[in-house]
């Protein structure tokens, strides 16, 4: 084939290529519809769904005002000010432009798809990101890579309505216009970079990244030495822009010119202004005034902005730093300080398997692309390196952040894997056989290991340790190669002198290997994907012994329950993991939900879980509840209960109401968390003990296992005197309880249950003690 | 001090003699702009920022105003022209006016 039509060739592959990758990136992430149906999936989704509809129903104008009365009863939010509306806006705007070309597609639907859909886009911006960093056949590699890289699909998945859903093809791209403005120095690319900035700072919290990311690339750039009139251009268009343009999402307001998370971007701009007025100067004047300059000029800027920040944290204008910023630094921070943030399980800190659960074979390729990185080490390589130095350390802090690594992984994956091909597949054999003479020599030493080593190749640990062994030499070719590459650099292709490895068998030896990895990647993703990533945990499914399919369908039973039987302006009390699926599926007033503004709310409504009936009774009749509703998975093993969490409800309780919740009183005098017969009084009275094992006994006649902490449960199970049982669900994990009017007669709720039990006497006999 | 004064001297005096006309019109707008700037930080620093979103919006607009200037003025510098390949003064300018757009597009929507 003449070098034309491989060109040709590979204009019409490319483009197929990225749009087989587009496809694939969109079909694995479909399992959960296939499996299920297509529904929002878990807690946040609902409340993007919910707000979606309200803006596709009543327009944007309203959606922008809109104040929420039926969420954190009775404070109500605002929730045009308090949310990111990227995601909401684009899925509109996408049914709107559906609609109006006649294609009566629901909002549901274009919520559901959302996340798979620009899981594509996201594979073609990682193709560009590293098409500037190398070429476009490393590109390709990084689009297939984050296509289908678990660590990205964890956050995908149909259904899966979130802000990472966009936001993560917003981080990725931004990336790519701000390499491509620096390598360029175009304004227009800066004002882009701004732009996409902005989309990325209406969709997701995450934005803070970009804002410090940038910032200190132009940093680390300036410290090298390398400044130039380009970094100026891209850097202050980007800053200027994007800062003001930040600034009009309500919910981030003045954040950028008070909070500390934005403060280093200023920073760096101020400098860079300095930079570029020294610069100025320098061309100018002699070298030796312009060190006199120079040194008069530091001396005065370094003075004026000591004062200035003296005076600016003295008087209070900086703010300080927010908390969940804190807990990224300080991994302990969250635990002693704000139980609330540290509750959520996403922003734990990451168990090493999963780096390799998420990302497979990616992660020890990865510092071998930083390693190439290094040893290109443009601009745009500085980049990268800061990039994954920084969301590796990041990803190890919070499981949550393991997303932003993943592009930074797949795209110097991509970079190590493209080069390792590009050494072994050398396609050019005219230039070997001009060189040959010179690489006789060293061939001969490639062969012998390569040939002595056994060809099979039947598990990875083997593989891997062959590839080590039958490596050695070759791999010293390569860096000889390398080397001589990066010598004759300057000089034209015709007089490069390369080594490259041209005996077919270590070529096939490496290839072969290679290969079986990609197999072996896609194999573990489909499977990562299908098994962990795929669930939408409003629905679950379950295995019989036979291996026959069982779906758990209670969440939506116990909403729809609540849907229909419930009056309008019922309000529900429950823990606040439920509120934002509470307020979409049931339609109900919720007391607390997701949004977690308001600690002290939501210690209220575990004070309420926490205390003996009579103390929560008052809590309940304070704040109007109706309903109070829990999960128990005691019956079928359903782990993520109510139960298991208590102890949060109690740790964030006490933080409010140190006197009435103490969680010492809930372990047993051994320090053990216990339910059964072994539970301390103060458990035994807590409304979420009694609530989870009301007539919990009387199911399994008087010998009651529960599944979940594989506790014996006593054969008397609790009672209930403020509150009736109104619902509980197939197989128990929800249980729905209505809160008891005031008693008609004025006693004591305890005395009329007891009353009405006909345990008359001795209720009488201890009043009259 | 005296190598200071000296070393400012000649620059001044280079400044005026090696210059291109278009930049120093340029380099004029960048000090009316900055000026701008002063002034509305001097009155905040009397007056207080009240409304902030007012006070942002005018003292980023005279910001993002320098600076785009700033950009015009070294992607046109003839001295630069190695450092941009890509952009021709033409191109340079058309960049200008876009950022403006967008830049003021915000500030107007941020006044208030």
């Amino acid at each position: 084939m003449s070098a034309e039509t491989t060109s040709t060739v590979a204009r019409v592959l490319k483009p197929t290529i990225l749009i087989l990758i587009a496809v694939v990136a969109i079909a694995s992430r479909l399992f959960s519809i296939i499996r299920f149906e297509s529904v929002i999936h878990e807690f946040d989704p609902w409340f993007n769904y919910r707000t979606t509809q309200h803006l596709v129903k009543n327009g944007f104008y309203e959606f922008w005002n809109w104040f929420d009365e039926k969420s954190w009863y009775p404070l109500g939010r605002v929730v045009g000010g308090t949310v990111y509306p990227g995601i909401m806006v684009t899925s509109a705007l996408i049914h709107n432009v559906l609609h109006f070309f006649n294609f009566p597609v629901d909002i549901r639907n274009v919520c559901v798809f959302l996340a798979p859909m620009f899981s594509g886009l996201t594979a073609f911006s990682a193709y560009l990101l590293t098409k500037e960093l190398k070429d476009s056949s490393a590109g390709l590699l990084a689009a297939a890579f984050l296509g289908v890289a678990p660590g990205y699909i964890s956050r995908s998945v149909a259904g899966s309505y979130d802000n990472e859903g966009i936001a993560i093809f917003l981080l990725v791209f931004t990336f790519y216009l701000w390499i491509k403005a620096v390598k360029t120095g175009s304004a227009f690319f800066g004002l882009l970079t701004a732009l996409f900035y902005f989309y990325m700072v209406s969709a997701w919290g995450g934005y803070v990244f970009i804002t410090n990311l940038v910032p200190l690339h132009v940093f680390t750039l300036l410290l090298m030495g390398r400044y130039s009139n380009r970094l100026y251009v891209s850097y202050s268009t980007f800053y200027a822009v994007g800062t003001l343009l930040s600034m009009q999402i309500p919910f981030v307001g003045f954040q950028p010119t008070r909070t500390s998370e934005h403060m280093a971007a200023l920073g760096v701009f101020g400098l860079i202004q300095l930079f570029a007025f020294a610069e100025l100067v320098r061309g100018y004047v002699s070298p030796k005034q312009f060190k006199t300059l120079l040194r008069s000029g530091i001396v005065a800027v370094g003075a004026v902005s000591v004062v200035g920040l003296t005076l600016l944290s003295l008087s209070g204008v900086i703010a300080p730093f927010t908390g969940r910023f804190y807990s990224l630094y300080d991994t302990g921070y969250a635990k002693i300080h704000i139980p609330i943030i540290a509750s959520v399980s996403e922003h734990q800190p990451t168990a090493w398997t999963s780096f390799f659960f998420d990302l497979q074979m990616l992660i020890f390729l990865f510092p071998a692309g930083v390693y190439l990185c290094f040893k290109e080490l443009k601009d745009e390589h500085v980049f990268i390196i800061l990039y994954s130095v920084f969301a590796s350390y990041f990803a190890g802090v919070m499981v949550r952040l393991m997303l932003t690594l993943t592009p930074v992984v797949c795209v110097s994956a991509a970079i190590a894997y493209s080069t390792l091909l590009d050494t072994y597949l050398e396609k050019s054999e005219h230039v070997l056989a001009s060189n040959l003479k010179g690489i006789q020599a060293q061939s001969s030493v490639t062969d012998t290991p390569a040939s002595n080593t056994p060809a099979t190749t039947t598990t990875e640990a083997k593989a891997g340790g062959k590839k080590a062994a039958g490596k050695g030499t070759p791999a010293k070719t390569v860096t000889k190669a390398a080397e001589s590459e990066s010598k004759t650099h300057a000089k034209t292709h015709s007089d490069k002198k390369r080594y490259p490895i041209f005996n077919w068998d270590s070529r096939a030896m490496v290839i072969v290997q290679l290969t079986w990895f990609l197999f072996m990647f896609a194999w573990h993703c489909t499977y990562v994907t299908s098994g962990s990533y795929s669930s939408p945990s409003i629905v679950l499914a379950s295995r019989q012994a036979d291996g026959s399919q069982v779906i758990i369908d209670d969440f939506r039973e116990a909403y729809y329950w609540l849907r229909k039987n419930t009056k309008e302006d019922a309000k529900v009390l429950a823990w606040w993991d439920y509120g934002y699926q509470m307020a979409g599926m049931a339609n109900v007033t919720t007391l607390v939900d997701n949004n977690t503004w308001n600690n002290t709310h939501i210690a209220t409504v575990g004070k309420a879980m926490a205390t003996s009936e009579e103390v929560s009774y008052e809590v309940l009749r304070q704040h109007d509840v109706d309903y109070v509703l829990v999960l128990f998975g005691g019956v079928i093993g359903y782990s993520g209960d109510d139960i298991n969490k208590f102890l949060w409800m109690i740790r964030i309780a006490e933080g409010v109401y140190p006197k009435e919740v103490k969680e010492v009183d809930f372990f047993t005098p051994r320090g053990e968390y216990k339910v059964d017969h072994e539970a301390t009084p103060t458990m035994k009275n807590s409304l979420m003990y009694k609530m989870s094992y009301y007539r919990f006994a009387e199911l399994y006649g008087g010998n009651a296992v529960d599944h979940v902490r594989g506790a014996r449960m006593p054969a008397e199970g609790p009672t209930l005197s403020v509150l009736d049982e109104a619902y509980t669900t197939e197989n128990w994990l929800v249980r729905i309880y209505k809160v008891k009017d005031l008693d008609i007669l004025g006693r004591d709720l305890k005395d009329a249950t007891a009353f009405e039990k006909g345990k008359v006497r001795k209720t009488s006999l201890l009043k009259r003690k | 001090m005296e190598e200071i004064k000296s070393a400012s001297s000649s620059l001044l005096a280079s400044y005026f003699k090696d210059t291109p006309k278009s930049l120093k019109l340029i380099d004029s707008y960048m000090v009316y702009v900055l000026l701008t700037g002063l002034i509305q930080f001097v009155y905040v620093v009397i007056a207080g920022t009240f409304p902030n979103n007012a006070f942002l919006a005018g003292f980023i607009s005279t910001i993002s105003a320098f600076v785009l200037a700033a950009n015009l003025r070294m992607q046109t510098n003839p001295k630069n022209a190695s450092q941009f390949p890509t952009t021709s003064p033409e191109r340079a300018f058309a960049d200008f006016l876009a950022c403006n757009l967008v830049v003021h597009f915000a500030v107007a929507n941020f006044l208030g």
